[in-house]
């Protein structure tokens, strides 16, 4: 999983009251690590995955390492 | 995964065998691939294949006497096809479609064919087809003189005759006629024919061949000694023709073509120092070990050309070729949706199991073709040579366990559910209140308490009445999901856990609710006696509250897969059904019944084959269906289909019980919970409460259908969002107001979006993923 793009959705982070802001992140799965940008808390560090990303991409690469 | 065992596998799985036309034919035409061509009109596909084996396809389309006819399976049900016919039809309209080039040698050698018979024009046709440079010497002004005029004067018309010779003489034969070749004197004598060629081929006819005594040595009957198999004369790089060995001299065109073939196999292995022996397939063998279901084949005649002289045309060709069945086996196939799904049969699939069994690196890509069989037994059932590919992807998951090659994601979740059922929230055992031992121990599984809690309440207080000696209850897991899933140790550990409580329980015999709690315990726990709720309730008779007969109306009965074989239960489940009133009807019968989708774990790890195998079952008949497993109960209302258990009939618990919902898994969970504490409360006294959710949700029916296509739990949502609202840790869109939030159960991520309302919070979706995601460090 290389990066990801698409636009950050409409979300706020309620507890910081900060919208979130695409930050380079670590996505991990049967100890292989990837870097990945999403949408984040810029000040609690809150990730967001989105169902799209999840039921998508996501699932497409959870499975490819579960058949390596 | 053990080699031998995956050869034996393999071997039972005859669907590769040729079909009896091929394998009657002494070149091994493909008769079958060609009938399903023609039946397709792809005339040119149907010359290719045939003209592929047959050196002079015209020729032999008219005078071959066609064996293939005489065994086509096809006789069983309306007539043989007929194979001579068609070829006939297929040289008439396709014979120009024929493309050959002569492969280029990179050493080609030189051979002389002594006789241009259709022995030798064969070996002179393949030879050259190797690249060879082949000179044919024939004594006769023109070749093939002797099928010209004896054999089949009438037969043979003498366009086709020309037609493929033509043919032959372009691809590069040499053919010299007026050539005699002699033993001694002579303008050609043998001797020098050996000295100026690498090979030579003496393909001269029947008869005695004594003028050649002085060059190769000759049987008692004055013929060319020949080895049978390889046609080797007494003189290296010298052949002959079969024919002389004398123990067969009627004439066959098709067999002089076979003949003709043998002898330029073994020069051109001669050719390249090859063993003459070695792996050669048996040419002589006809018949063939495929099955082919001609019983259920509906008998059709043979299309009559309308002009018999003329043969049949383009449209009578095709009708004729689509009476070809084509022989297959594929019964297992034929009935079962997982293999179907993967338009694969079971010889294939083994070896492809195996194949990915053997992968150290790179991707497994079987995985999931592995873990979608249902083990459901059928395939062994319908298979002529009982292959069990249950048995095939059962090793296959355990060794993927072993290895630690199996996807989490297959089995997570039934698992997780299965650990939920043995959990001490749910799992306990008791003797019958009011009792210190039990002589019958009831254990209704998991998916019945999971599916109709209350009828089992019923049940255990009827036999806790009506069986003497104490009737202990057992609310636990059998272990299936952990056998399915190939966890070996696992397994191990609740069959250990059962065997213990059995032996506390003092050994009390179990009787079991459901047909797979049954077959486990009497496959892995020999010493325990096991019997069915079912035969039981027909021995002890039904409490009087069971349906009355007037209620019934027609009911197919569908088996659950793991009493295929259990013909005491599938006889005391009609029995009692019958009893009530029930007009029950057979749908495939017990032996041949099919999954519900829940066996072997399908449903978890390819949902897609799942519905697949309930699709199929439901719709077999518009009645309403008859279960006596819980899961086909639920599967079948899930998929649309009314049905009820037969519980439901002995111990009515609702107005129209076809109708009730499938629980789902969250509600499945729920109606464990529930039973379990309802139960050790109301019997035995235990302070037990109801449980209480930790946040009130509220979700709509169309929600909560995609909560269940996820495999998500309700009670894990309901965690995730009693978390955010503790701690504030949430999103929120500034549009809907809606807040997301996640959190990790087990092995997933869960996500929510969700609204807080005052009658609670509104579930407006919830996904999950495996992969974890932080911020770098
Ligand atoms: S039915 Fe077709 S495949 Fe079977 S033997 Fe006859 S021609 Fe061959
Ligand atoms: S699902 Fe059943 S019939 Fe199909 S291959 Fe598996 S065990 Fe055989
Ligand atoms: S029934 Fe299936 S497994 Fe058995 S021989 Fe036929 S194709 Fe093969
Ligand atoms: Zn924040």
């Amino acid at each position: 999983m290389t990066g990801t793009s698409g636009d950050i959705p409409d979300l706020v982070c309620a507890r910081c009251d900060k919208p979130l802001e695409m930050r380079k992140v670590e996505a991990s799965y049967l100890g292989q690590t990837f870097p990945v940008e999403l949408p984040c808390c810029p000040s609690c560090g809150f990730v967001y995955v989105s169902e799209e990303l999840a039921s998508g991409r996501m699932l497409k690469v959870e499975q490819a390492l579960e058949d390596k | 995964m053990d080699g031998d065992q995956i050869k034996a596998w393999e071997a039972l799985c005859i669907e590769e065998q040729p079909p009896a036309c091929a394998a009657a034919c002494p070149l091994r035409a493909d008769a079958r691939g060609m009938a399903e061509k023609m039946a397709a009109g792809d005339f040119a596909g149907a010359m290719g294949l045939f003209s592929r084996v047959v050196p002079f396809p015209a020729i032999i389309a008219h005078i071959c006497e066609h064996p293939c006819e005489a065994v086509c399976r096809r006789a069983e049900a309306g007539g043989a096809v007929r194979l001579g016919a068609l070829e006939r039809a297929l040289v008439e309209e396709a014979y120009p479609t024929i493309r050959r080039t002569a492969q280029r040698a990179r050493k080609p050698k030189t051979i002389a064919v002594v006789g241009a018979g259709l022995a030798g024009l064969t070996a002179a046709f393949d030879l050259t087809m190797k690249g060879h440079a082949v000179t044919v010497f024939e004594a006769e002004p023109r070749p093939l003189e002797r099928l010209r005029h004896d054999a089949y004067p009438s037969l043979l018309p003498p366009s086709a005759v020309e037609a493929d010779l033509g043919a032959l003489i372009s691809l590069g034969v040499d053919i010299r006629c007026r050539q005699r070749v002699t033993g001694g004197d002579g303008l050609l004598v043998l001797a020098d024919l050996i000295a100026a060629h690498d090979a030579v081929l003496l393909a001269i006819g029947p008869g005695p061949a004594i003028p050649f005594a002085g060059t190769l040595r000759l049987t008692s009957a004055g013929r060319i000694d020949l080895d049978p198999i390889t046609l080797a004369t007494s003189r290296p790089a010298v052949f002959g023709s079969c024919l002389h060995t004398g123990d067969d001299e009627t004439y066959s065109a098709i067999f002089s073509v076979r003949d003709g073939r043998r002898a330029a196999v073994s020069i051109d292995r001669f050719l390249q120092g090859a063993s003459l022996t070695a792996s050669r397939a048996d040419d002589n063998a006809t018949g063939t070990c495929l099955y082919v279901n001609t019983a259920s084949q509906v008998a059709v005649p043979p299309v009559e050309p309308a002009d018999p002289t003329a043969g049949y045309s383009h449209a009578e060709a095709m009708s004729e070729a689509a009476r070809c069945f084509p022989c297959h086996c594929l019964e297992c196939v034929k009935a079962c949706a997982y293999l179907a799904h993967y338009k694969t049969y079971p010889k294939r699939a083994v070896r492809e199991i195996y194949n990915n069994d053997s992968i150290i690196m790179g991707n497994r890509k079987s995985n999931r073709m592995i873990d979608s069989c249902a083990l459901c037994g059928l395939c062994e059932t319908l298979c002529p040579n009982d292959l069990a590919m249950g048995d095939v992807c059962l090793d296959a998951r355990q060794s993927m366990v072993e290895r630690g090659h199996m996807p989490a994601s297959h089995h997570d979740f039934a698992l997780r559910d299965m650990a939920f059922s043995r959990s001490d929230e749910v799992a306990f055992v008791r003797h019958q209140p009011g009792h210190d031992q039990s002589a019958v121990l009831f254990f209704p599984g998991c998916q019945l308490p999971a599916s109709a809690p209350h009828q089992v309440e019923a049940v255990y207080r009827y036999l806790s009445e009506r069986l003497p000696g104490g009737v202990g209850f057992m609310m636990d897991c059998c272990g299936a999901p952990a056998h399915w899933s190939g966890r070996k140790a696992l397994h191990r550990e609740v069959l250990d856990h059962l065997h213990a409580v059995w032996q506390e329980q003092g050994r009390p015999r179990i009787v079991t609710a459901c047909s797979t709690c049954l077959k486990q315990i009497g496959e892995f726990l020999p010493d325990i006696p096991v019997s069915s709720l079912w035969t039981e309730l027909a021995a002890i008779g039904l409490p009087d509250v069971a349906v009355p007969r007037s209620v019934v109306k027609s009911l197919a009965i569908h088996d659950p897969c793991t009493s295929r074989h259990a013909h005491d239960v599938q006889a005391a489940v009609r029995s009692i059904a019958a009893s009530m009133g029930a007009d029950v009807r057979e749908l495939t019968g017990a032996e041949k019944t099919t999954c519900c989708g829940y066996g072997g774990l399908v449903s978890f790890a390819n949902p897609e084959v799942g519905n697949a195998f309930v699709d199929q079952r439901i719709a077999e008949s518009d009645d309403d269906y008859l279960a006596y497993c819980a899961m086909c109960r639920d599967n079948f209302a899930r998929r649309g289909k009314r049905a009820l258990h037969l519980i439901d009939l002995i111990f009515p618990d609702a107005d129209d019980p076809a109708a009730r919902p499938d629980p789902g898994f969250s509600g499945r969970r729920d109606n464990r919970l529930r039973l379990s504490r309802r139960m050790r409360r109301d019997l035995w006294g235990e302070s037990m409460s109801d449980p209480v959710p930790s946040v009130s949700l509220i979700i709509a029916d169309s929600v909560r259908a995609e909560i269940e296509c996820k495999l998500l739990l309700v009670d894990d949502i309901a965690e995730v969002i009693a978390e955010a609202q503790r701690t504030g840790c949430r999103l929120k869109d500034r549009i809907s107001g809606h807040f997301t939030a996640s959190g990790r159960i087990g092995t997933v991520t869960t996500w929510v979006e969700y609204e807080p309302t005052e009658a609670g919070f509104v579930v407006h979706r919830a996904y999950g993923h495996r992969m974890q995601v932080e911020v770098k460090p």
